[in-house]
């Protein structure tokens, strides 16, 4: 084996690389005065694989959001690679996300949504051809190139809306509760899969979920996050070693750090404890 | 083995052709059994013998409608089509012009033709415009909602990859715009012939002949009313070939995909 099996806590105490995203001080204040997000420091490092979990409105998605420049702070700012967005989308600076639903285009076969980065960058039929073969072949779609989204199962579409991020060969791949609509056997399904995915293509993952056994069971980091007005509360770093299968959910050590995350939770669902923020 | 009864193809076309063959038989029946005058109320067999005997003059008559049906479906899609490209470029355009396309729809064409065909010398031109008019509204409306109704997600995956505003327009709205687009055409393609007719009138009573409203219209006044009912026919018949035509090219282009043409499994 090349690859040793190294504690991933240890990758990021020592990082190599300059972090990919930095939030610096940012916050995010809606038009009718909604402090959607209370100033957020936060650094994502090359490899992580990160979780925001928190109660609906703590600013999950929100803090998701600025991470992929799909909304701007209104104060405070980002850095993606040391720089601003405009340098994203060069080579290994791909940057790709994955919504909520699959938002697949109905009348496009599987092949055709797959490739639509590609298209849009202007990438030719030829080149583009064998990465989408490569991109549903990682998600397991090989044989369904040519098949309509509507003739797919739902955790199906979703696998091609993961092959749709995978095709640019992502250096940052951000994900809003993907797989949240699906049922729990899916769910664990994708979950491996998609841990799979990271630790072989040594990606950086952003997680949104709701999901406390989805948290612990994929990421390095888990950002507990608390409401009104959304903010940071408290980090966990879990430094299971990777590749984590099975036996990892049905371990004493996987209760442990449920059930810790579980009890921050519902601290952080309680009102008025803002002292406690970190 | 299903019972008759029970199967698709029977349900489809067997039962309505059977209240339709009632329905004649019925009607013969009726009109035999009371002694109707045929100047009154024709039996099938009538229209049937008017059908044929003015077979020449009536075709004619069909084929100057249906041209002046075609081509006014064809200005209503491409006008309508354009209109509702430019509505959707800008809102302040589609704000300042949209009351005017609904005054254009809500005025009733029969108010406007006399105006129209004084105004315009050339018969079949001043009936093209009328049909024209009375066609072109499902276009533009269907056409401006179904290229505003993009999924979010979809236009947020487009601009966070950006997409330039021509392939938006392209992969994107186009696309999404086509079942409504499907839908404005089964709408506007009945609504040309229905235009194309009253448009007809219009000019009939005043003197300039043509297509198969004057023929009803010179019916009337002759009292062949098995011509009349003969012509009547011809204009429904147009008018179902319309809408099936509609219907196939629909199917053409949705079939693969959208729910509105895929047969439920069971």
């Amino acid at each position: 084996m090349s690859i040793p099996l190294k504690n991933v806590s240890d990758m990021i105490a020592t990082p190599t690389s300059p972090p990919i995203v930095e939030v610096l001080s940012a916050n995010k204040i809606y038009a009718d005065g909604t402090e959607a997000l209370a100033p957020v420091d936060l650094s994502i490092d090359k490899g992580e694989f990160l979780t925001l979990i928190g109660p609906s409105g703590c600013g999950k998605s929100t803090l998701l959001k600025l991470i992929a420049n799909l909304i701007e702070p209104t104060d405070g700012r980002l850095q993606w690679w040391r720089g601003g967005f405009d340098q994203v989308g060069r080579e290994g600076r791909q940057l790709a996300f994955v919504f909520q639903d699959p938002t697949l285009m109905p009348w496009a076969r599987v092949g055709t949504n797959a490739r639509l980065p590609l298209d849009l960058d202007g990438v030719s039929r030829a080149e583009a051809g064998p990465r989408v073969a490569a991109a549903l072949k990682m998600v397991g779609l090989e044989n369904f190139e040519k098949h309509y989204p509507r003739q797919l199962s739902g955790g199906m579409r979703m696998r091609v809306s993961i092959a749709r991020a995978l095709v640019t060969n992502p250096d940052l791949l951000l994900m809003d509760e993907p797989f949240g609509a699906l049922d729990e056997f899916t769910r664990n399904n994708l979950d491996a899969d998609l841990l799979n995915l990271w630790w072989q293509r040594k990606l950086t993952c952003v997680f949104v979920t709701h999901s406390i056994y989805e948290a612990v069971f994929l990421s390095t980091r888990v950002v507990v996050m608390a409401a009104r007005p959304g903010r940071v509360y408290r980090v966990m770093e879990i430094d299971e070693p990777q590749p984590r299968g099975k036996s990892f959910r049905t371990s004493q050590r996987f209760a442990d750090l449920c059930r810790q995350l579980s009890t921050w939770l519902a601290d952080a669902s309680l009102p008025g404890d803002r002292e406690k923020q970190s | 083995m299903k019972p008759l009864i029970q199967s698709e193809r029977f349900v489809r076309i067997v039962a309505p052709l059977a209240v339709g063959v009632a329905l004649l038989g019925g009607w013969e029946w009726a009109c035999d059994h009371w002694h109707v005058p045929v100047f009154l109320f024709p039996r099938p067999s009538d229209i049937w013998h008017s059908l044929i005997k003015d077979w020449p003059s009536l075709t004619r008559a069909l084929v100057t409608t249906m041209s002046i049906t075609f081509q006014a479906f064809l200005c209503a899609v491409v006008l309508g089509v354009a209109i509702a490209f430019v509505f959707v470029q800008s809102r302040f355009l589609e704000a300042s012009l949209f009351p005017y396309a609904v005054l254009l729809q809500v005025t009733p064409v029969v108010a406007v033709a006399p105006l129209i065909i004084i105004l315009v010398k050339n018969t079949q031109a001043a009936l093209t415009i009328c049909a024209t008019l009375v066609a072109l509204f499902p276009m533009i409306s269907n056409t401006t909602i179904g290229l505003r109704s993009v999924d979010p997600g979809l236009v947020n995956l487009f601009r966070m990859n950006r997409a330039k505003r021509s392939s938006t327009l392209l992969r994107l709205r186009i696309p999404s715009a086509l079942p409504y687009f499907f839908a404005g055409l089964r709408i506007s393609s009945g609504l040309s012939l229905i235009g194309a007719v009253v448009a007809e009138f219009v000019a009939g009573t005043g003197g300039r002949s043509s297509g198969l409203a004057y023929e009803i219209l010179q019916s009337g006044f002759q009292l062949d009313i098995p011509r009349m009912f003969a012509a009547l026919l011809l204009i429904a018949f147009a008018g179902i070939a319309l809408f099936l035509a509609m219907a196939w090219l629909s199917k053409l282009a949705l079939g693969g995909w959208h729910e509105s043409e895929i047969a439920v499994e069971t």
